[in-house]
């Protein structure tokens, strides 16, 4: 059924969550909050080099350590065959994520896992670690994107042959894949441009930066059997990912999801619990691990850094005809950067007939990249969206106007093939033009930037249960882990379709053995596909209430009808009784059939793109470099916010890892390859002091293939705001803002080679 | 080494413990004594996540030993609400929406009731400042000052 149109009773309204009151008196258990009889600590020895090949490794005196209780490196998990795996948020290979899991062979970034030690205490643990003998050969390593494509860069994989291009090349290198797309003859589009701007940008990795450290307890019964409790984006991931690098069959692992302190994309694959496992099986005993904030930093994430060209040729009248971009991505030691969504979703925004983009996924001596909210669109965003400023600029044109002018609509035809349907950027672009941001004068002293961004959304595979309980409330159960508060979502859904208030139902994720199979929490896909598996449960619900209540009337089902969470009779024809409301009916379940409880899974399609539009006003002081956000608008199209209080806070919290982003984060290296900047001090995420209120606009473009309108909103938000900066500190200096981040000393460089 | 003795009082109930002479008063809460509400995001005291009070000041307690907590009086996250009655700062918080992941939150509502008790009626700015301590990465902030806005109101009289 389709309720776009109903009158809606819950959906929209903003009820406190059901996972609220644990989570504000600190009774909410996280990753690293439950403990086993006679546990262990496990610990993780890492990498001192960027690169380096391991000779030796000698766990003899630490494994002769008292309260030492297991070691393992890489020899105790099966050497597995490279293989494409689907489970994540992106591009994986199982013999890939095997090996950075534990180090086979040779180090390849600083921090990479070398062996682990399960040990009685931490404090014992730590001292195992340093007891392992390690000889290594310091191999040259490579950083840098550029410098790791260069004919005489360190290669990382000598089985690495460029895939993407024929004849296979004869020689092994950094660059794992070129992916093109292309649409119209470009070349012959520049020709018929007015104006042309050409530019390269850089941008740093940057980390997720979740504050909960990654963590688990796993157990290895003697039976076989397994359980974890994990902080992930998926329990089903992680089932998935942990029988595979261990050669488990998946019935005989348990997952229990733990409350999840943050993902962003960076917890959709496994660093700890293959180790917990694998340490628990050599043990007979709990593991229990978790990354301290150095780790998580040297050892996981983060996103891309890249490099790109950008030329763009539009007419006079700001018609944009050809757009050309290369794209080079980082993707750490293993190949799987988001080159492929960088290359589709810069240039998806915009009607353009000529299009050529090229994309490189490059490997360097860095951690493996992983999925980071909206995976190379806000890096690739970056590039178009501040080449668009400069081509307004050149064109005499107001940068929303030459938006407007050449903005995607339905029926629009995407470079990589996708026709765009059900979008609402222009209404988006419309709402930023009335909106007051954009409608007053930019204060003295200020300048004002803009910039738009795309995430395509997804679908997927997702189940649910609900439960009309003995006492008539009702309890959902999803395979989806909760990162932002899509239990409140799910249960409204449920009571919208069930007539009942929403404090009757309790949604709950559920453990791996305990509802069907589902997809991880990403992709912007909870509350589009989930969140049709909870609907099309509850329907299948008030089809068995009805069928109860006709049973206990003695009537036909079909005289049923079901309002306001009670069962009527349809008409005066159907008899004269009382309503039945949830209570009544399952009073006497028992008599009627048993139980009333349905279960759906789905493969959701249909997702529905999601676009925004940001404003920002920026000061730049000129002694300092340092720019001041102060003020700060996010418009979407969220399809229909089903809680809009969390919908709101999407994209907040996505518009401000943006600023940080724009403005602060990067990984920085030494030239012997180190990371020197590992800890929250020095990474220097945004902190309350350093940002203004973010207004969030909610556009609502009804979704037609969700039941309620609704399409992911959790991603698109991160798209804008590195651009919607760079072109108001463009727009404040008169100084172009090609690489990120914008911090004081890049901010000052750029002013002083200006001459500013 | 020997492990030392320590009497405290914490959420207002003496506390006896047995610590490492190394081990942080958060890894006391955490391990020893099961208190798991204040978390460990960082252990440099850059995040907050950790945030308790101490004899009446705000401190990061994993830059607190265990052995310094003796004859110290700690109000952690779970001593917060007055039996099943949320503080007003608890309450706005979920009103408000001004957590998502919530594994900043125990450290927000300790530092933001701190705030509170000494000025109940912060500006933005104030408020933006004394918080700057305690990193959230899903929220943006702004529903966070906005509910400690509205929970100095509560506090004050001024609102429900």
């Amino acid at each position: 059924m389709n309720y776009i149109d109903s009158n809606l009773k819950v959906v929209g309204t903003r009820p406190i969550r059901p996972d609220g009151v644990d989570k504000v008196t600190g009774r909410a258990i996280y990753g690293a909050d439950t403990r086993a009889a006679g546990m262990l600590w496990g610990k993780i020895l890492r990498s001192p080099h960027a690169h380096a090949r391991i000779l030796s490794i000698d766990t003899t005196k630490a494994a002769a350590l008292h309260g030492v209780y297991a070691v393992m490196t890489s020899a105790d998990l099966p050497n597995i065959a490279s293989e494409e795996a689907f489970i994540g948020e992106g591009p994986m290979n199982f013999r890939d994520l095997s090996t950075n899991v534990m180090a086979r062979g040779k180090a390849l970034y600083e921090g990479h896992a070398i062996a682990a030690v399960a040990a009685a205490t931490q404090d014992i643990a730590d001292a195992a670690l340093a007891l392992i003998d390690v000889k290594y050969e310091v191999l040259p390593h490579v950083i840098d994107v550029d410098e790791a494509m260069a004919d005489n860069a360190p290669v990382l994989h000598d089985d690495m042959f460029t895939a993407g291009v024929t004849p296979k090349p004869a020689k092994a290198s950094n660059i794992a894949k070129i992916v093109t797309f292309k649409k119209g003859d470009v070349e012959a589009g520049f020709k018929t441009a007015d104006v042309v701007f050409e530019s390269s940008y850089t941008t740093k990795p940057v980390h997720q930066a979740y504050i909960e450290p990654h963590a688990c307890l796993a157990t290895y019964g003697s039976d076989g059997q397994v359980t974890i409790h994990s902080s992930s984006q998926g329990q089903f991931m992680v089932r998935a990912y942990t029988a595979k690098l261990l050669g488990i069959d998946i019935a005989n692992i348990r997952v229990n999801p733990a409350e999840i302190g943050g993902g962003f994309g960076g917890k959709t694959l496994v660093y700890l619990e293959p180790v917990a496992v694998a340490l628990s099986r050599k043990s007979g005993r709990s593991v229990k691990m978790q990354m301290t904030r150095e780790e998580v930093f040297r050892g996981s994430g983060p996103t891309s850094g890249a490099s790109m060209d950008v030329k763009i040729g539009a007419k006079k009248d700001g018609t944009i005809v050809a757009v050309k971009q290369v794209l080079k991505f980082q993707a750490g030691a293993f190949a799987g950067s988001p080159i492929g969504p960088g290359c589709m979703c810069g240039v998806a925004l915009y009607d353009i007939e000529h299009v050529d983009v090229v994309g490189y996924d490059v490997v360097s001596n860095r951690p493996k990249v992983a999925a980071y909210r909206a995976p190379g669109a806000p890096i690739t965003s970056f590039a178009i969206e501040s080449a668009l400023d400069e081509l307004a600029d050149k064109l005499g044109m107001d940068p929303l106007t030459l938006r407007e002018k050449n903005a995607a609509k339905n029926g629009t035809k995407t470079h990589y093939g996708v026709t765009h349907a059900n979008i609402g950027f222009e209404q988006v672009l419309a709402a930023v033009k009335t909106h007051p941001h954009w409608t007053t004068p930019v204060k003295p002293g200020q300048a004002r930037g803009l910039a738009a961004g795309f995430w395509f959304n997804i679908g997927g595979e997702s189940s649910a249960t609900v439960h009309i309980n003995e006492d008539g409330s009702v309890t959902v159960a999803t395979g989806s882990v909760d990162v932002g508060g899509s239990r409140a979502s799910m249960g409204m859904m449920v009571a919208e379709v069930l007539g009942v208030d929403v404090s009757k139902v309790r949604a709950t994720v559920a453990d791996t053995a305990s509802v069907g199979f589902t997809f991880l929490s990403g992709g912007s896909r909870v509350t589009f596909a989930t969140g049709m598996a909870v609907t099309q449960a509850a329907e299948k619900v008030v089809d068995e209430l009805k069928k109860r209540a006709a049973m206990i009337w003695e009537i036909q089902a079909d005289a049923v009808e079901w309002k306001d969470g009670k069962a009527y009779p349809a008409g005066s024809n159907a008899g004269a009784f009382e309503p039945l409301d949830l209570p009544a009916i399952a009073l006497k379940a028992g008599r009627t059939g048993g139980p009333v409880t349905a279960e759906v899974s789905v493969n959701a399609q249909g997702a529905g793109a999601g676009f925004g539009a940001h404003i920002c006003d920026v000061s730049v002081d000129k002694e300092t470099g340092h720019v001041t956000i102060e003020r700060y608008t996010a418009v979407q199209d969220v399809g229909k916010a089903i809680h809009p209080s969390y919908v709101e806070g999407q994209i907040q919290g996505g518009a401000v890892q943006g600023i940080g982003w724009a403005l602060n984060e990067e990984y920085i290296y030494s030239a012997k390859g180190n990371l020197e900047n590992p800890g929250f001090l020095d990474y220097r995420c945004p902190v309350m002091s350093d940002v203004p209120m973010i207004e969030a606009v909610l556009v609502e473009v009804p979704n037609p293939r969700h039941p309620f309108g609704a399409r992911g909103v959790g991603e698109v938000p991160i798209v804008p705001p590195m651009a919607a900066i760079g072109n108001a500190i463009r727009r404040a200096t008169g100084v172009s803002m090609p690489h990120l981040p914008m911090s004081p000393p890049t901010v000052l460089a750029a002013l002083n080679a200006a001459g500013k | 080494m020997a492990k030392s003795y320590v009497s405290t009082t914490i959420n207002g109930e003496s506390q006896e413990f047995l610590c490492e002479p190394q081990q942080t008063l958060l890894d006391v809460l955490r391990d020893v004594i099961g208190l798991t509400g204040s978390k460990e995001g960082c252990a440099s005291g850059d995040c907050g996540a950790c945030s308790v009070m101490l004899d009446g000041t705000l401190v990061c307690s994993c830059l607190v030993l265990g052995v310094e907590a003796e004859g110290a009086s700690i109000l952690t996250v779970e001593g917060v609400a007055l039996g099943d009655k949320l503080h007003p700062v608890q309450q706005k918080f979920l009103e408000h929406a001004a957590l998502q992941c919530g594994f900043c939150t125990p450290g927000l509502i300790v530092a933001s009731k701190a705030l509170l008790d000494q000025n109940p009626n912060p500006t933005e700015i104030e408020i933006r400042y004394w918080l700057a301590g305690n990193l959230c990465r899903c929220t943006g902030y702004d529903k966070i000052v906005r509910a400690v806005q509205d929970a100095g109101a509560v506090m004050r009289g001024e609102a429900s």
